[in-house]
This record gives structure tokens, C-alpha cells and sequence, in this order.
């Protein structure tokens, strides 16, 4: 008999009177001592598997099916037995670090709420134990991080802290809900070694899930391919990457960013260039608000982009690539020469500035904050015309059409609103509302980075095809090194600020100078 | 107008609550009959046929002379010389034995030179809410069949008050919401969206302000000026803009960092484009969330102003006036039990209404 034996599970949501199923019968089992890997793309109902296992879903939702731990059935089960098996036999990580902690608690009285709730430990006996987890996960000095507020450790170090709280009361299982997908590559690396150290110590069962395959490789045993609420494969991890059977699971596997950015003609007119740019923030102390120094976000960055190229900029989350990024838009103030096809623009006024608007786009990163939500797919796509008179002559509505045909979006969903379009799709809108304007200059913010593996391909071919067509500029900004490759020809290699390695983007990965470009391109695999 | 499917979808969450729904069609209903409260309760005719002509005393003014009467002033159509003009088309008599005359016209046997039979079609009320009503006995009356309610004590007849009141107060209200809401807002939203120096002086001059004691510089203003009903809603939003302020500042100082605020400033859309297209509709969620206190709030703030004598003119229909009679006559329990029923019907039914308006715009919120 398995540790947790989950049965043709089956949940579904209710709203408006409408009944959604988001997980049509779902079978799998975890032993202790193996680490299972739940895959799907988002929207396949594998977060929605995993709290439903201890009944942690909302009132909308049903449930059928089984979910037996150790032999006892969970579905139905009491409000007090869950409560005994949550965070006890059964403990949660969560995705984001940022909000799994209560920040206005200190980690030390966090960490004992579980402890005195399910062991009944409380006092001097708490602390240790407390100190002994943090050791365990791998935090420096815990004896002084005891009183540390979340907002004064970094994001690893929070993953760190959720993993030592739910270790806290030895499970037998740990269910790990993309607890990676937040951080920076290099931190994942370690997170993931810690994960892995742990369950062989403990001898605890994981459920993994996530969707980035690579991880999955690297940490389980066994693997359950989920799309729309069903597992299409599953086994041993090893012979289903080696020998998959589901279309679906090939597709997966297929879907990485390839291929290569066309060459760019020699004498291509340079688009933009930044002369020792510097974002410096002041830090102001006192009454009189005395500025002791500056954080700076930005330091002394030169660089060029000429037409059809893409110049990649790399770094971990902090690194100063957005706020460089900005600057050069000159959405934020800063320091040092920004020309713009030979224009100086960096003491252009407001007014001036509407005119480089039109020329000098952005797609950010989160397609889902990033949009309007009271405003229809046409009323967002079209809001730059009006101020920058593209085209008076021709009905916004034409010209709409015509750019969402060109990035891939049928023009008859024009006045959906975008909370019915998926995630690629409205990163296509983004990418559609900047086109609309015919730039020259396009800033891509981590554009493929909130998005599934297979979209994220869609959304580089479509890129490169912009590029190849209008001969764009790209400003490509990520942490993820492989679509950076598949993308730029030049790269710069950001970290806190300063700007530590730059040169062709061929040149700089197979011939890294610092270590720290070495440790990124090792992290991303 | 086709609505857009977000706002369907708000509008089948609020029809799904039951009591919010009713509420609305309940108060649609009562608030609709009050805006035509002339035609309800009125100590004029809606219709007069008199010899061989329509009149409308509703809306235009006759003299007394037009219906074959002395005096140029207006008709007083409740007199009984009055009545008994126009149903007999004029006759002199009518100056002698109104009641005897009328009594005759209407039993059908009256009979003399130049007769025109003509009528009057009268309201379901005969009397306005500042009627002095016929009746014998000391003020406040008790309720009979001609006065359902009873009357106050300068002897108007309550349900004619209560009905003007009750269309007084909302109108009232939504006034003095509306325009304090939109100042409340539009301050907010400049300073929530430019944040630094300029929000730091407008709350200190909100807190300042807020602290003013409002009464007083309502009892000298109408000291000053006189007592009238614009008067008081130009200082009722005075002072009542201030309350939105805080939520719509919030809620900006929040959105002003959103990616799609910043996609917008990337498009090069101008500041007022971006505050009232942009972040505007997103902030109103949590500005419906405060409206009910706002509107609530305004209602009972003119009751108690005059609960308190200093409020509306005293000639005017005010259900707070109403209360204080209430108080002074305590002989006299209809005036207690009516004004206590109209404020608990009044208010009810807008909390629930609002509270049905927040829960559907509320996305969280599912309905089974």
C-alpha cells in the first residue's frame, strides 16, 4: 500500500451556476522515499490535484473520488482529522516566497505557531529546534536570523525558511507547488540539491509539481504528464524523457526555444546608444533628509543597438536590467548620454517625448498585469494611434485588424475583453499594441518568461519574425538564458547594477571571462 | 447600450441576490411614485373641465376670476365657493350656499340659467404637505379616513409630508452624493496619481478641513444668508467631499505602479488619459464600497439637522422635522411610529441595495 494513494479524483468548480471540471479523474500514488513530478502547462490542474489532496480547496469546489494517506480516506473526511494530517504528515511549499510569509512576523514566531500547534513544543525546546531546521536548510548563522523579518531575507532565503517550516513537523509527504519558479536560476539550482538532500534524509514522499521539465529531470523519480485535468503519461522519469509515447509528452519535449537570430547587415543604422548611463537612487536619512548615498540600480551601462539586431541583457532579478531598460525609454530619471537614432534624447521635454514614444515601444513581462482589464482587446490595441496619428486616413478598426493578423490573433476576438484570452494571447495583444505604432526600437521585458514552455516558442518564432520583417531593434531583456540565446546577437551580462561582461552573444557563451556568466549559463542547464 | 460581459456579469450576480433585487424593484417603485408626488398628494385638481374647457392647476396659474370668482390671486380650489364655481360653470349663487349648490349638482336635480355641469378630477391625497387641513379639534389630529396618517401640529396632513419627505431626502442625497463623490474622487485620484509633495499637503489640508465643525458653519451661513434647500446641499458637499478621498487616493497610490499604467505612460498617453481611462474604472470597485455609508450618511445627517431646527426652511417636508414633532408630541404616537417606519423602510432598502451592488462587483465573490 502507498503513502498517499490518490484515485480517480475528480474536482470541480462552480460559478455563476455553471459547473467547471478542472480535473476529469486523475490516478497516481506516492511511496515514501520517491519523488513524483506532476507536469503540466498551466491550466492543466495540477496545483488544483495537489491542495485537494488535504482538502484545501474553497467552497466552490467539488470533490470526488479517493484520497487515501496511509489508508485513511481524506475526501470527506473531518475538519479536525485534516487539520491533524495539514502541515503535520502532509506539509505545503508554495510558488511564491514573497507572500507564503506573514510579513509582519518575525521567522521565529512563524516557525513555532506550526510547532506548538502540532508538537505541542513551545520555549527554549522551540528555538532549537527552530535553529536546528534553519541549519538544515542550509541558512548562515540562524542564530541571528531568528528575528529577521521576511522583508530582510532575500527570496531563496524565504524558500529556504517555507522548506524548514514544513519540515518542521517531519512529514512523511512534502507536496512542493512549483517552489522554483519564482527565483533566480542559480537559486533554483541550490533549492532544488536542498529539496532533493532532504527527502533522501528524511525519507519523506515528494510530490513535485511544476512545469519546467528540465527540474524534472534533474529530481524525480517518477513522472506524471498532466494536459486539462487528465494524466496522459506517467512513469518511471528516466524512459518517459528517453522514450515518450504521448503526442502531448513529445510536444512538451520538443518545445524548446531554438534556432538563431538572422545576421544583421554591417552597415545597419544604429538605433540607439547609451553613453556611461547611470540610475542612481538616493538614500535619505535624517530630518533633513540628508542623502548618505545612493543604491545604484544602474551603473555606468554603454551600449548600442542598430536595426535587426537584438542586443540580450542578462541578470538575476535586482540585477538593474528593467530600470536600464526604463531609462532608456526614459520612463525613470537618469544619468548620461541616451541618443536615439543620432538624437540626444535624454533632455527632451514631456512634449518632445510623445514623438519617441511612437518610435521606442514596450512589452513587459506579465501579460496578465499589463493590460488594461476594463478595456477591450481594440480599445488597447488601438489607444497609440489616436495620440500618435498613425495612418489618420485609414479606420483605427482596419489598422487593428491588420496588426492582429500579423502577430497570430484572428481580429474577430477585437472587443473580447483580455481576461477571455490566454496568456500567450495577451502577450500578443502586448506585443500588438506596440507593433501597431510601426517602431523602431522595441524593449522586451522578460516577454516569455510568465509564460508555458510551448507558448514561449510561439512567442520567440513570432519575434524574430517581426524583427526579419521591419528590421527592429530589440532590447531583449531575461533571466533565461536559453531564449537569450536563441534571440540576440549581442549580450551584456548585468549583476547589482554594474554591467560585468558584454560582447557577441556566440562568443560570450561558449567563452565565458567571469565566473559569474560561467555560474548562469551552468544554472540554466 | 449593450452591456459588456463583465458588467453581465455583475448584473446576474446582483440579480441573484434576492433580497438586493427586491430591494431595488421595492425603492424603484416607491422613489418612482414620489417623483410624481404632485399628482398623489396635492391640494389641487390634476384636471378641471370647466365649461367646455380643460385647465391643468398642476401646472399653470389661474385666477380665482378665471372661474367666475372675485379675486385675482390664485384659485384656492379646496374652498367650497371654489368647487362649487367650477362644477356649475360659474353661477352666482355659488357665493350664497356652495354646499347646498354642490350637493345639488352632484345628486343630479339642480337646475338654473347659464348651468354648465363641469368636474374636477382631484389627487388620491387632497392636500399638499403644507395644506393646513379642515378639521375640527386640536393639532396633532389622530388618523381617520381623511387624513391616513393624522396630522402634525400645525394640522398637515402626515402622509402627504411623509410622501414629499421621502422624494426630498433621496433627491437630497443624491444630490449631495453625487457631487461629493465625483470632487472626492477627482481629489483623490490627482493625489494618489502624483503622490510626493502634493499628496502630502492636500491631507494635511483634508485633515484640517475635516476638522472644521461642520454645524457651525452651517448655522452661521443660514444665520447669514437665510435658510434654503440649495444652501444647505452646497455645504453638505462642502463638507461631505472629503470621505471618498482616502479610498480613491489608496487605490491609485496602488495602481499608479501596475504594468498597464506604465504600458500606458510607454504609449505616451497623457497623465488625465491615463488617471480617468485607465485607473479610474479599477478604483471604482472600492469606491462602490463606500458609497453606502456616503449615502446613508447624508440621508441621517439632514434628518438630524432638522431634528435639530437647523435644517430646511420650516415650511419644508422634512421627515427629520417630522421626528422632532414626534418628540415634542409624545400624546400623539403616529407621528413616532411614521417617521420611525419611513427612516427604517428608507435606509433598509438602500443598504441592501448597495450591499447587493458591491457583492456583484466584488470578482472574488462566486454566486451558486
Amino acid at each position: 500500500m502507498s503513502l498517499l494513494d490518490v484515485n480517480n479524483l475528480k474536482v470541480s468548480f462552480r460559478q455563476d451556476g455553471q459547473v467547471s471540471a478542472a480535473v476529469k479523474g486523475v490516478s497516481f500514488t506516492v511511496d515514501r522515499g520517491e519523488t513524483v513530478a506532476l507536469v503540466g502547462e498551466s491550466g492543466s490542474g495540477k496545483s488544483v490535484t495537489a491542495l485537494s489532496t488535504v482538502s484545501l480547496l474553497g467552497d466552490s469546489a467539488i470533490v470526488e473520488g479517493s484520497v487515501r494517506y496511509d489508508g485513511d480516506e481524506m475526501i470527506g473526511a473531518s475538519e479536525n482529522k485534516l487539520m491533524g494530517v495539514r502541515g503535520n504528515d502532509i506539509s505545503f511549499i508554495f510558488q511564491e516566497p514573497m507572500t507564503s510569509l506573514n510579513p509582519l512576523h518575525t521567522i521565529q514566531k512563524q516557525m513555532a505557531e506550526s510547532l506548538a500547534l502540532h508538537q505541542g513544543v513551545s520555549g527554549q525546546a522551540a528555538r532549537d529546534r527552530i535553529v536546528e531546521l534553519l541549519t538544515k536548510v542550509g541558512i548562515r548563522d540562524p542564530q541571528d536570523r531568528l528575528d529577521s523579518y521576511p522583508h530582510q531575507l532575500s527570496g531563496g532565503q524565504r524558500q529556504r525558511v517555507m522548506i524548514a517550516m514544513a519540515l518542521a513537523n517531519k512529514p512523511d509527504i512534502l507536496i512542493a507547488d512549483e517552489p522554483t519558479t519564482a527565483l533566480d536560476v542559480t537559486i533554483q539550482a541550490q533549492i532544488l540539491e536542498l529539496l532533493a538532500e532532504l527527502q533522501k534524509s528524511e525519507n519523506m514522499g515528494m510530490l513535485f509539481i511544476t512545469h519546467d521539465l528540465g527540474i524534472v529531470r534533474r529530481i524525480a523519480d517518477r513522472v506524471c504528464v498532466m494536459k486539462d485535468g487528465e494524466i496522459v503519461e506517467s512513469g518511471v522519469t528516466t524512459e518517459i524523457f528517453d522514450n515518450p509515447q504521448h503526442p502531448y509528452t513529445r510536444k512538451l519535449l520538443a518545445a524548446e526555444p531554438s534556432g538563431q537570430p538572422d545576421p544583421v547587415d554591417m552597415d545597419a543604422e544604429e538605433v540607439a546608444r547609451t553613453d556611461h548611463l547611470k540610475v542612481w537612487f538616493p538614500i535619505q536619512r535624517g530630518f533633513l533628509k540628508r542623502t548618505v548615498g545612493h543604491v545604484k540600480a544602474v551603473n555606468d551601462a554603454s551600449l548600442k543597438v542598430r536595426a535587426g539586431e537584438t542586443l540580450g541583457i542578462v541578470g538575476e532579478s535586482g540585477s538593474g536590467k528593467t530600470t536600464l531598460a526604463l531609462a532608456i525609454m526614459r520612463l525613470i530619471a537618469s544619468e548620461g548620454g541616451i541618443t536615439f537614432r543620432d538624437q540626444d534624447v535624454r533632455r527632451w521635454s514631456t512634449r518632445e517625448l510623445r514623438r519617441l514614444r511612437k518610435d521606442m515601444q514596450i512589452v513587459f513581462q506579465d501579460p496578465f498585469g499589463s493590460l488594461s482589464p476594463r478595456m477591450t482587446c481594440m480599445q488597447i490595441i488601438a489607444e497609440g494611434l489616436a495620440i500618435h496619428k498613425v495612418d489618420p486616413h485609414r479606420a483605427p478598426r482596419d489598422l487593428v485588424a491588420e496588426v492582429m493578423t500579423e502577430v497570430g490573433l484572428d481580429p474577430a476576438a477585437m472587443d473580447r475583453y483580455p481576461h477571455e484570452f490566454s496568456g500567450g494571447q495577451r502577450q500578443r495583444i502586448a506585443i500588438a499594441r506596440a507593433m501597431v505604432l510601426r517602431p523602431k526600437l522595441l524593449v522586451l521585458d522578460e516577454p516569455t518568461s510568465a509564460l508555458d514552455m510551448t507558448v514561449q516558442v510561439q512567442i520567440v518564432d513570432l519575434l524574430r519574425d517581426l524583427q526579419r520583417k521591419y528590421g527592429l531593434a530589440y532590447l531583449f531583456i531575461s533571466h533565461d538564458l536559453k531564449v537569450v540565446r536563441t534571440m540576440s546577437h549581442n549580450v551584456i551580462v548585468m549583476r547589482n547594477g554594474d554591467v560585468i561582461e558584454m560582447g557577441a552573444a556566440e562568443d560570450l557563451f561558449e567563452n565565458a571571462q567571469t565566473e559569474y556568466t560561467r555560474e548562469l549559463i551552468a544554472a540554466a542547464g | 447600450m449593450a452591456l459588456s460581459p463583465l458588467n453581465q456579469r455583475r448584473w446576474r450576480n446582483f440579480r441573484r441576490n434576492g433580497r438586493a433585487f427586491w430591494s431595488l424593484l421595492i425603492f424603484s417603485v416607491l422613489f418612482g411614485l414620489s417623483l410624481f408626488a404632485e399628482f398623489i398628494a396635492n391640494d389641487k385638481p390634476i384636471l378641471i373641465k370647466y365649461r367646455g374647457d380643460f385647465y391643468t392647476p398642476i401646472f399653470h396659474f389661474y385666477a380665482e376670476t378665471e372661474f367666475g370668482g372675485d379675486f385675482q390671486t390664485e384659485a384656492i380650489y379646496r374652498d367650497p365657493e371654489v368647487r362649487c364655481l367650477i362644477d356649475s360653470g360659474g353661477l352666482e349663487q355659488c357665493f350664497d350656499d356652495p354646499e347646498g349648490i354642490i350637493a345639488q349638482i352632484e345628486a343630479g336635480t339642480f337646475e338654473a340659467d347659464g348651468f354648465e355641469r363641469g368636474w374636477s378630477v382631484w389627487p388620491l391625497i387632497p392636500y399638499s404637505y403644507n395644506t393646513s387641513v379642515d378639521r375640527p379639534g386640536a393639532a396633532p389630529l389622530p388618523p381617520n379616513g381623511q387624513n391616513l396618517l393624522g396630522t402634525d401640529d400645525t394640522k398637515r396632513d402626515v402622509l402627504a409630508r411623509v410622501i414629499y419627505g421621502f422624494r426630498l431626502s433621496i433627491l437630497f442625497t443624491l444630490v449631495v452624493t453625487g457631487a461629493a463623490s465625483l470632487i472626492g474622487i477627482f481629489a483623490g485620484a490627482i493625489q494618489g496619481f502624483f503622490g510626493g509633495w502634493l499628496d502630502l499637503i492636500f491631507q494635511r489640508v483634508i485633515e484640517i478641513w475635516s476638522a472644521t465643525p461642520s454645524l457651525y458653519v452651517i448655522i452661521i451661513m443660514f444665520a447669514i444668508l437665510g435658510r434654503s434647500f440649495w444652501l444647505l446641499v452646497a455645504l453638505m458637499i462642502l463638507f461631505g467631499w472629503t470621505g471618498l478621498v482616502g479610498v480613491v487616493r489608496a487605490e491609485f497610490l496602488r495602481a499608479r505602479n501596475l504594468e498597464y499604467v506604465r504600458a500606458a505612460r510607454a504609449l505616451g498617453v497623457g497623465n488625465m488619459t491615463i488617471m480617468f481611462r485607465h485607473m479610474l474604472p479599477n478604483a471604482m470597485v472600492a469606491t462602490l464600497t463606500f458609497m453606502p455609508f456616503i449615502v446613508t450618511g447624508t440621508i441621517g445627517g439632514l434628518a438630524s439637522l432638522d431634528f435639530l431646527g437647523f435644517g430646511l426652511p420650516s415650511s419644508a417636508p422634512s421627515l427629520g422635522e417630522l421626528t422632532l414633532q414626534a418628540k415634542q408630541n409624545l400624546q400623539a404616537p403616529w407621528l413616532a411610529f411614521t417617521a420611525f417606519f419611513t427612516f427604517a423602510v428608507m435606509l433598509s432598502l438602500l443598504v441592501f441595495i448597495f450591499e447587493g451592488v458591491r457583492d456583484a462587483f466584488d470578482p472574488r465573490k462566486t454566486f451558486s
